[in-house]
């Protein structure tokens, strides 16, 4: 995997966090090749139900408290962001076309040589299949000489059984410490996570407890050709 | 938000009849019920600032937790688990009920202007 072989990549996932958990590694590696990154995050999470552990943030406050959380990981991870300012939880209910359109002008306008979305179908949260369907469209709207890799990350049970392992696969064995510090920036969602973490597993602290959860990034490798979505 | 106490939350309730308010009412089991336990069912709802004028509000407290209802002209409003509320300087009512993780479970507010986001 020659990471500087990029140009720019273009991560596209609904939810602050999603970054972090399905992609920090991978994108703190194209950081590290100088190569520039730029996340568009569909919504702030508005509808969250980790409202902090203890809690401390209310369906109120939550958004700003997401987007606070989402600016200090783009930091974390030094990647350029673009809140699209969807709602979470509707994104399914967004015209697909409207939405392809608009991450197409992103990806051509960045000279994106690589898209990371959610695999739609194989993602779990609605949003999550929805940004990742719109994004496949807006790949697969880009003539096929200019069109750039597409990485889609998928955990629905049935994942193995249907498509197969990931064909791309990122060990953060040696880097794991970017992806925890981006983890730990979303703290209402991932503190109670990260501690539950420790509690099940026989590991001596958070890192390690961490490491063995999240030590691999894998993606599929998609010609959005060859896929129904 | 803090443990809900009774004759507070009454209190914001009766301040809040026979004037329009803007509602936010919610309940959600989270989107990965289902991904976690194969026999579960992800069930969730919302609406957001449904606007009404209620005439009558009652909480009442059940083994700790409690329900509200506020009847209207045409119909209710109506939650249950309920256990934390606020009230902000924006004058709105904020009820939730959390889980043993602190997770939100339901929520009812109540708002003399539109709710944000
Ligand atoms: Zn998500």
């Amino acid at each position: 995997m020659n990471f500087e072989d990029h140009n720019h990549v273009v991560v596209i996932y609904p939810h602050p966090d999603d970054e972090s958990f399905g992609a920090a590694g991978t994108i703190s590696k194209f950081r590290e090749a100088g190569v520039p990154v730029t996340y568009l995050c569909g919504t702030l999470g508005e509808m969250g139900r980790n409202m902090g552990s203890p809690f401390f943030a209310n369906r109120e406050t939550l958004p700003e408290i997401r987007k606070q959380e989402l600016q200090d990981a783009c930091k974390v991870l030094d990647m350029n962001l673009e809140m699209l300012g969807y709602r979470d939880k509707t994104i399914e209910f967004e015209p697909r076309n409207e939405m392809a359109e608009r991450f197409k002008k992103y990806i051509e306008e960045l000279e994106a040589t690589l898209v990371i979305t959610f695999y739609p179908g194989y993602a779990v949260h609605p949003d999550h299949n929805a940004m990742g369907a719109a994004a496949f469209e807006a790949v697969r709207r880009i003539d096929s000489e200019k069109r750039p890799a597409l990485w889609a990350t998928a955990f629905s049970n049935d994942r193995d059984e249907k498509l197969g392992k990931p064909n791309v696969v990122i060990d953060l064995i040696d880097s794991f410490d970017k992806k925890l510090d981006a983890i730990k920036a979303h703290r209402s969602q991932a503190e109670g996570m990260l501690s539950q973490l420790l509690a099940n597993s026989e590991a001596d602290d958070e890192y390690e407890a961490a490491m063995e959860r999240f030590r691999y990034e894998g993606f599929y490798e998609v010609n959005v050709d060859d896929v129904q979505y | 938000m803090e443990a809900i106490k009774l004759e507070e939350v009454q209190k914001y309730i009766n301040q809040f009849t026979n004037q329009p308010v803007y509602v936010h009412l919610e309940t959600t089991n989270g989107a990965y019920a289902s991904h976690f336990n194969e026999n579960a069912y992800n069930v969730g709802a919302y609406i957001r600032n449904a606007q009404l004028t209620y005439k009558q509000g009652k909480i009442v407290e059940h083994e700790g937790s409690y329900r509200v209802g506020l009847k209207h002209d045409i119909g209710w409003i109506y939650a249950e688990g309920l256990t934390d509320f606020e009230f902000t300087d924006s004058q709105q009512l904020l009820l939730a009920g959390h889980d043993r993780e602190g997770r939100l479970m339901v929520a009812l507010e109540i708002s003399p202007e539109p709710f944000s986001y």
